[in-house]
């Protein structure tokens, strides 16, 4: 099958790739690009291990073809830091151990990072419900919660 | 001599004693004194068996010293998450 | 090298505290490595072919045409990976789970494997693979399996444990029985007995991570094995045993692991990826998909449990019974025996049977999963106890207050128990205001407690101190959930130098010696005791070195807080000599210096836990809501305590899926219908509320700084406390898990219509 040329900007870098026309974003994010910070935990958009921003909306990468980030913005988990500087997301989930085995943290600062841009206060319900879309088996949440919690509160007073 | 309890299945193994009593010093004493007294346990101690003495669960460390009347049990090796 | 485990009582400076994980910003920033994310120059994609049926012969498989796919570089069958395991039952079924050889026996059981350029030839291979089945009749229920009807799994198998020795084959592999007393005259005494049947279904550990590993032969013999696992070291032992290697020839790095819980500590994809590498003569990466995930590995038991349970007037437990029948898939396991080990360890009993039988199905095969079997046990139990305390009339806490185990009392597996914690919990419960909050309408409080064993085992660790007086901590237990962390924190604090000049990393199997697993709660109390080990024995270098620097005897040379110091007062102009500044003389002194230990890490003190939860039952659909829940547990030392919590919280949030939404369901077909994480619904962030967490700390005698485990406990209890509540909030007992809307609701309209 022949490939398929796409141009497109990850982090703000313009980046092209060929990929199959039936290649997943996350496949080529992760096989192609070297990008292994989203992950694959099911393939079927059930778990948000694979979360990224697609021109400011929040997917997972496994339900996106490569092909179609033509001409768009994606943004990665490691798009989030500032140089050697943490996003505060990244910052407080590390201060209020939100993380256990830390596979499906990439997922949940994407998908964190998003509420947040569109509700900067958001209530407990607001967040869980925001978040629901991302499974993590290790935390029971609660840390997960605080730390987004703690991140807003940081981030509206910057 | 220390009087050794043997869980079930070993039990009968034993020629149906849930209870023996074996002079050994330590761990591995006792483990070849089982095995030569009651060979049908011999498969049982190579598979791994722990070793609770006064309460505290051992795995098959040898050297643990076995203290005059002390209360031993032998379990089976367990699995964990 | 002597080393002291026993408790000695401290004030600590570094332990107790909570600093960031070390491994913390990789993992924030998408820069740690998992299993998948690693890749080798010209590797392969394999795959695994499935079968689709519970029950087969496996008359033939024919590989011809996929073999002749242009980019297809292996294919394998049981045929390449012959039997080398020279009796040992346990590694049989262990190759055979690995790839079936003579019968599928379960939906998803491997049955051939592809290695090809890329995964779409690799698919297109699985399709050209000819199997030829004949299907036999199958069994996935525990007590349908159980029948003298029952298909047969394995006409080897003579039930193990009987008084006579069996003349038929049989579904149950072996009968193990636990207890002391004399139940019949136990039950004698009682004016109250509660007996009722319960059964839980089959779930999975549901690690976000699947499996995946890249696999690389040599032709000189050697390999590498980079893997997500709890354990490392077993895996190359396992990979060797099966593959015919030399244990010391094949490397096995262990990836940053995306979950286990008893999952990864078997292996299921590792020895066919090896083989297929040795076969093709490139490196192979195979990673799973969800559903064989959920098909092919994992899960727990599903079981079904009687229980009998007899108390007098005053609340005193006479006696009491459990039989447990526990699928084990389609391989002997001892998952009922752990279950009849656990069932009654919270109690002093006088008279207490309890009788487990090990049930095969045509399901994967059983693997650990967070205290394995003990929250079944647990469930019947905790439900028969809480039923009893009311036809008592009396509090379930004062109850189980009444009846709980203590120092000194034989517990219903055998041994003597030493100073234990499940006392405190219960009087924590009664005093925590979660039991005084009003509740309203349709909504119920339940509590329960639960037991885990825990386990030392086999460890080492070196402890490397750089010229620059930074440290480097080589441990060989997989880190799941936060370990590096806290070992650091015991190795700065016997050092008795500040955390961050510590770096701890899990060394691969070439460059430390044999560990067992991360498993049985066994991470952070086996390799701090290690570490504590390897840095007395650095310590005791120190002290040679700062007396060589001196020039004085090294008896006289103490450590204090990272220094040494010389004893004595003709000593008074000697400054004391810091960790960094006798690390940069070593190259003068006798070279590096460092501090190793290798032991059996042993008498891993037994953890209670007890949990309160506040649920709210609809019901006109039999919908359940968590409202609130506590948990309250033993950690003997919180070494980390923000990671302990973390232990708490994630074993509750597991057991409230369990005990809600979580199983396996399989059609009349044999096949697993729900092999996804939309269908086989795990706890989202909107099901659940904050967890509360109370920690406990009643020493561990065996264990320098009276650690304890703490990572299975917190999963036994859930089960037990959740369907107390939902019982209490609907009015009628629970006695099936998972809870879900439609059996809540089946209850309901049976208690109205009875």
């Amino acid at each position: 099958m022949a490939g398929v040329a796409v141009s497109t900007t990850i982090n703000g870098d313009n980046v092209e790739f060929l990929c199959q026309p039936d290649e997943t974003l996350l496949d080529v994010l992760r096989d192609r690009l070297g990008l292994t910070g989203a992950k694959e935990g099911c393939g079927t958009g059930d778990c948000g291990a694979c979360s990224i921003i697609l021109d400011d909306r929040l997917v997972c990468s496994c339900l996106v073809l490569g092909a179609e980030a033509e001409g768009r913005h994606v943004e990665t988990i490691e798009g989030m830091a500032h140089g050697d500087r943490l996003h505060p997301l990244q910052q407080k989930f590390l201060e209020h151990a939100a993380l256990q085995c830390g596979v499906c943290t990439p997922g949940f600062l994407m998908a964190a990072k998003d509420l947040l841009a569109k509700n900067p206060d958001p209530t407990e319900e607001e967040i869980r419900f925001g978040l629901a879309g991302n499974l993590c088996r290790c935390t029971g949440y609660d840390k997960i919660v605080r730390a987004v919690q703690d991140a807003a509160s940081v981030m509206k007073g910057a | 001599m220390v009087e050794v309890t043997l869980w079930g299945s070993l039990g009968a193994i034993a020629g149906g004693k849930s209870k023996v009593e074996i002079e050994a010093k330590d761990i591995r004493e006792l483990f070849r004194k089982l095995a030569e007294q009651y060979p049908g346990l011999e498969p049982y101690i190579d598979r791994g068996i722990a070793v609770a003495i006064d309460g505290t669960i051992y795995r098959d460390t040898w050297s643990k010293e076995l203290p005059e009347g002390a209360e031993i049990f032998l379990l089976p090796r367990l699995a964990g998450g | 090298m002597n080393f002291d485990p026993r408790y000695s009582g401290r004030n600590f400076t570094s332990v107790g505290t909570r600093p960031i994980r070390p491994d913390g910003v990789d993992k924030v920033t998408g820069r740690a490595r998992y299993g998948a994310d690693f890749n080798m120059a010209g590797q392969l994609v394999g795959r695994v072919l499935r079968s689709p049926h519970a029950h087969a012969t496996i008359r033939k498989i024919d590989t011809s045409k996929a073999e002749k796919l242009a980019g297809v570089k292996a294919v394998i069958t049981a045929a390449d990976l012959p039997d080398l395991t020279d009796g040992d039952a346990a590694m049989y079924d262990i190759l055979d789970n690995c790839m079936a050889r003579k019968k599928a026996l379960y939906d998803g059981h491997a049955v051939a494997a592809v290695a090809a350029v890329d995964a779409r030839t690799a698919r297109q291979a699985l399709k050209l693979i000819e199997v030829d089945y004949e299907v036999l009749p199958h069994v996935t229920d525990v007590d349908e399996a159980m029948k003298h009807s029952a298909p047969l799994i394995n006409d080897a198998i003579f039930t193990e444990g009987l008084e006579q020795k069996p003349v038929k084959p049989s579904n149950v592999t072996k009968r193990t029985q636990y207890g002391h007393g004399d139940i019949h005259e136990g039950f004698g005494q009682a004016d109250f007995v509660v007996e009722r049947s319960f059964k839980t279904e089959q779930t999975h550990q549901g690690y976000i991570e699947p499996h995946a590993c890249v696999a690389n032969v040599s032709s000189d013999g050697t390999a590498d094995l980079w893997v997500c696992t709890q354990g490392h070291f077993v895996y190359r032992q396992h990979c060797a045993q099966l593959l015919g290697m030399e244990a010391s020839k094949l490397r096995v790095t262990s990836s940053e692991i995306g979950g286990g819980f008893g999952g990864k500590t078997h292996v299921w994809a590792e020895p066919v990826a090896l083989a297929l590498s040795r076969k093709a003569g490139r490196p192979v990466k195979l990673v799973m998909t969800r559903d064989e995930v959920f098909r092919a590995s994992g899960p727990t038991s599903a079981t079904s449990i009687d229980v009998r349970i007899g108390a007098r007037k005053d609340g005193t437990i006479t006696a009491a019974e459990a039989t447990l029948r526990y699928s084990c898939g389609p391989y002997a396991g001892t998952w009922a025996e752990i279950g009849a080990m656990t069932a009654f360890a919270c109690y002093k009993l006088e008279n207490v049977r309890t009788v487990g039988y090990e049930v095969l199905v045509n399901r994967p095969k059983t693997a650990a999963y967070r205290a394995p079997s003990a929250p079944m046990a647990a469930f019947a139990v905790e439900s028969a106890v809480d039923e009893l305390a009311k036809e008592i009339g009396m509090d379930p806490v004062e109850f189980r207050i009444r009846n709980a185990a203590q120092e000194g009392t034989r517990s219903s597996y055998g041994p003597v128990y030493g100073p234990i914690g499940i006392g405190p919990t219960l009087e924590a419960v009664k005093n925590h205001p979660h039991m005084k909050a009003p509740l309203g309408k349709n909504q119920g409080r339940g509590m329960a407690c639960g037991f885990w064993f825990n386990f030392g085992g086999q460890t080492c660790t070196d402890l490397n101190i750089g010229m620059d007086g930074s440290v480097s901590l080589a441990v060989g237990t997989v880190d799941v959930g936060g370990s590096r962390a806290s070992l650091s924190l015991v190795a700065a604090e016997e050092l008795g130098i500040p955390y961050e000049q510590i770096k701890a990393v899990v060394a691969d199997t070439s460059s430390l010696g044999y560990n067992d697993m991360t498993d049985g709660s066994r991470g952070t109390f086996s390799s701090s005791m290690a570490t504590i080990s390897a840095a007395r024995n650095a310590i005791k270098v120190l002290r040679e070195r700062a007396a060589q620097m001196w020039d004085i005897p090294v008896d006289d040379v103490v450590w204090e807080k990272g220094h040494a110091i010389a004893k004595g007062e003709k000593y008074d102009n000697l400054a004391a000599l810091s960790l960094k500044e006798i690390a940069a003389a070593s190259g003068k002194t006798g070279g590096p210096i460092a501090g190793h230990s290798e032991l059996v890490a042993d008498g891993a003190g037994v953890s209670f836990a007890t949990h309160i939860c506040d649920i709210e039952v609809d019901p006109e659909t039999g919908s359940t809501r968590v409202l609130r829940y506590t948990v309250v547990q033993d950690a003997g030392k919180a070494v980390h305590p923000t990671y302990v919590e973390g232990q708490y919280q994630g074993g509750a949030a597991q057991g409230i899926g369990w005990a809600l939404n979580e199983e396996y369901i399989y059609g009349k077909d044999g096949r697993l219908q729900n092999p996804g994480f939309l269908d086989y619904r795990i706890p989202v962030c909107s099901d659940l509320p904050m967890i509360d967490t109370q920690i406990l700390e009643i020493p561990n005698p065996n264990h320098p700084y009276g650690v304890r485990g703490v990572g299975e406990t917190s999963i036994v209890p859930p089960l037990a406390a959740i369907a107390n509540a939902v019982s209490n909030a609907a009015g009628v007992r629970m006695t099936h898990i998972p809870m879900s809307p439609p059996r809540i609701l089946a209850a309901i309209e049976a208690e109205r219509g009875g």
